[in-house]
């Protein structure tokens, strides 16, 4: 049996079911519209499992799943050398939103990184702590920002309501997932020109070969010609 | 697989050469408050080191190195001279590289206080190197000093001087900024545009958070400024990069630091200290005709080093050096009401072990 990981609520599963289902294979909720099992139709051999999307990454990692669909940011953020460790079988093209850094528009100073960097430098010397970024996306940011060559600022954590920050006062400026940028300026905030972290969308991930069996292996052969890839 | 009580009995044979040579044993917790280091270092610790914490600690960190607390404790002293020597496991997280091993020991000597700056290196650089029981190993060394007298010394604001300083750990960025500062890429659009206005805060949207009108005007005035001084010369561009991509014996090096000092003056004294420790080095018996010199040697490690930096490596392809160490004047001084010239270095038992069973193998 292939197991294929899916979201289990919203939009995220709407799409996925219709993406597979566009293409021949038909996906559905079990029983109750409140019970996480589901059926497959139009190939055998595939299970389909479903999960908080923000699981998929690790369940995939631990090999429990073969396949699995979620956010390319999710398993660039939750798996360390992710390209290691899983393998992308296509983009999707939906759920598309790009991990971004933004600042105060009142920032007139501040549009690249190496205003960022300098107004970092400035404020760590006035206020005495760090430039304080508020984001969930720890090691994508962090990452980035090593890459990029920024100093002088903390990572704070914000698991929701992000873009409130600022205003509250908890961080000086965000890092998080947009797709049209209208929450963040809502907020006052805006997005610096040259930060762009990861662009992401729905992304069909599958584990490495190596540790599948023979059926697994024609299943997935079967399915990769079924869904036209 | 390294048997671990050949680590545990080289351990404590290098803690007991330590000892003989004066030092006093330091130990400290292996879960120490992670205030410090977060501080000190930023994010980067927490890609590198295990952080945990409870509600009424807060944010503890596991032991990365027992270099801070050292300093820590040697600074609540009376001060003077004194040497230590520790031995215990460190934790650093190896997320790109599971490979290599997240908790190994550490044996470490230190001289704090010593006023002889080139015999103090020299000192603890032939004890290490005495340690390492006459292993095939290539030395390392470089001068974060050389480096920043460098860049002190170019004619140029102290703000842009201050700008390099404050990234020499940051190879990426620091180049972004000697470009920029040196006139070879173009001032970015938008800040161009923001500059050509005459009150940028007129039509300013209104501001929210922490960081004020003040300091956003202050940084306006230091854009202007910036923008009305002159690139830094080609020729200045030229030495300072003849420094970073050094790469000879270390005498040779001298020679050559010798002949920019002619146009830098600034790494002059610099220099003269790196001259004065490779005649103590050679003084202890090291041939420093063997010894590899690198203008950027430990750019890329922590900001920690401010002066001498060395590392021990076993063949050319093993990136992890067997022993590392170097000068950190400026960390007493973060860490303390003074600064203290401080220099040390540590050994890494558990790959001096597995070298040894595989060259008897």
């Amino acid at each position: 049996m292939l197991k294929l990981g899916v979201p289990s609520k919203g939009r995220l599963m709407d799409k996925t079911f219709d993406w597979f289902g566009k293409r021949g294979v038909t996906l559905r909720k079990a029983g109750a519209d409140r019970e996480y099992s589901g059926t497959v139709e139009g190939i055998d051999g595939v299970e389909l499992v479903l999960l908080s999307a923000g699981e998929i990454p690790r369940e995939l990692a631990a090999g429990r799943i073969q396949l699995g669909v979620t956010g390319s940011d999710l398993v660039r953020e939750k798996l360390s050398r992710w390209d290691s460790r899983v393998r992308q079988v296509t983009g999707m093209g939906f759920g598309g939103a790009d991990l971004i850094i933004a600042v105060p528009q009142g920032w007139v100073d501040v549009d690249t990184l190496d205003d960022l960097d300098a107004a970092a430098a400035a404020f760590r010397d006035t206020h005495g702590h760090r430039m304080r970024i508020a984001t969930k996306y720890h090691r994508l940011v962090r990452e980035f920002l090593a890459r990029e060559g920024v100093a002088d600022y903390a990572l704070v954590d914000s698991q929701g309501a992000t873009e409130g920050t600022v205003r509250n006062e908890t961080a000086e400026a965000i890092a998080d997932i947009t797709s049209t940028g209208e929450t963040l300026r809502a907020n006052g905030l805006k997005i610096l020109s040259d930060a762009l972290i990861h662009a992401s969308q729905a992304t069909l991930f599958r584990t490495p070969r190596r540790g599948w069996t023979n059926d697994q292996r024609d299943t997935f052969k079967r399915l990769e010609e079924r869904l036209g890839l | 697989m390294t048997d671990p009580r050949a680590v545990t009995a080289y351990a404590e044979q290098v803690l007991r050469r330590f000892e003989d040579a004066g030092a006093d044993r330091f130990d400290t917790d292996t879960l120490l408050p992670a205030d410090i280091l977060l501080d000190l270092y930023g994010e980067e610790i927490r890609a590198r080191s295990y952080l945990t914490g409870d509600a009424a600690r807060g944010e503890l960190v596991l032991r990365p190195d027992f270099t801070v607390p050292l300093v820590q404790a040697h600074m609540a002293r009376a001060g003077g001279e004194a040497r230590y020597t520790y031995a215990g496991p460190v934790y650093r997280k190896q997320d790109s590289d599971p490979d290599r091993a997240a908790e190994f020991v550490q044996v470490g000597f230190e001289i704090m206080g010593a006023r002889e700056p080139a015999e103090a290196e020299a000192e603890v650089f032939a004890l290490l190197r005495a340690a390492l029981d006459g292993l095939d190993l290539r030395a390392a060394t470089g001068d974060i000093g050389v480096l920043r007298a460098a860049v002190t010394g170019l004619r140029t604001s102290r703000a842009r001087q201050d700008a390099l300083l404050r990234h020499l750990w940051r190879p990426r960025r620091f180049r972004a900024l000697l470009d920029r500062f040196g006139g070879r890429t173009p001032v970015p659009p938008t800040r161009a545009a923001l500059l050509a206005q005459t009150d940028p805060l007129a039509q300013a949207p209104v501001l929210s958070g922490k960081r004020t009108l003040a300091e956003i005007e202050a940084r306006i005035a230091a854009l202007r400024a910036d923008a009305a001084t002159p690139p830094i010369s080609g020729e200045e561009i030229m030495l300072l990069d003849t420094i970073l991509s050094l790469r000879a014996s270390a005498p040779e090096a001298l020679g050559r630091l010798r002949d920019i000092a002619v146009d830098l003056p600034a790494i002059g004294e610099a220099v003269t200290r790196m001259a004065a420790r490779l005649d103590a080095l050679d003084a202890r018996g090291i041939d420093v005709d063997a010894l590899d010199f690198e203008g950027s040697y430990g750019r890329t490690s922590l900001e920690y080093y401010d002066g001498f930096v060395f590392g021990f490596y076993a063949g050319s392809g093993d990136p992890q050096p067997v022993a590392t160490g170097g000068r950190y004047d400026a960390l007493t001084a973060r860490l303390g009401d003074r600064a203290v010239p401080a220099v040390g270095g540590v050994i890494r038992p558990d790959l001096v072990v597995a070298l040894k069973e595989a060259a008897t193998c």
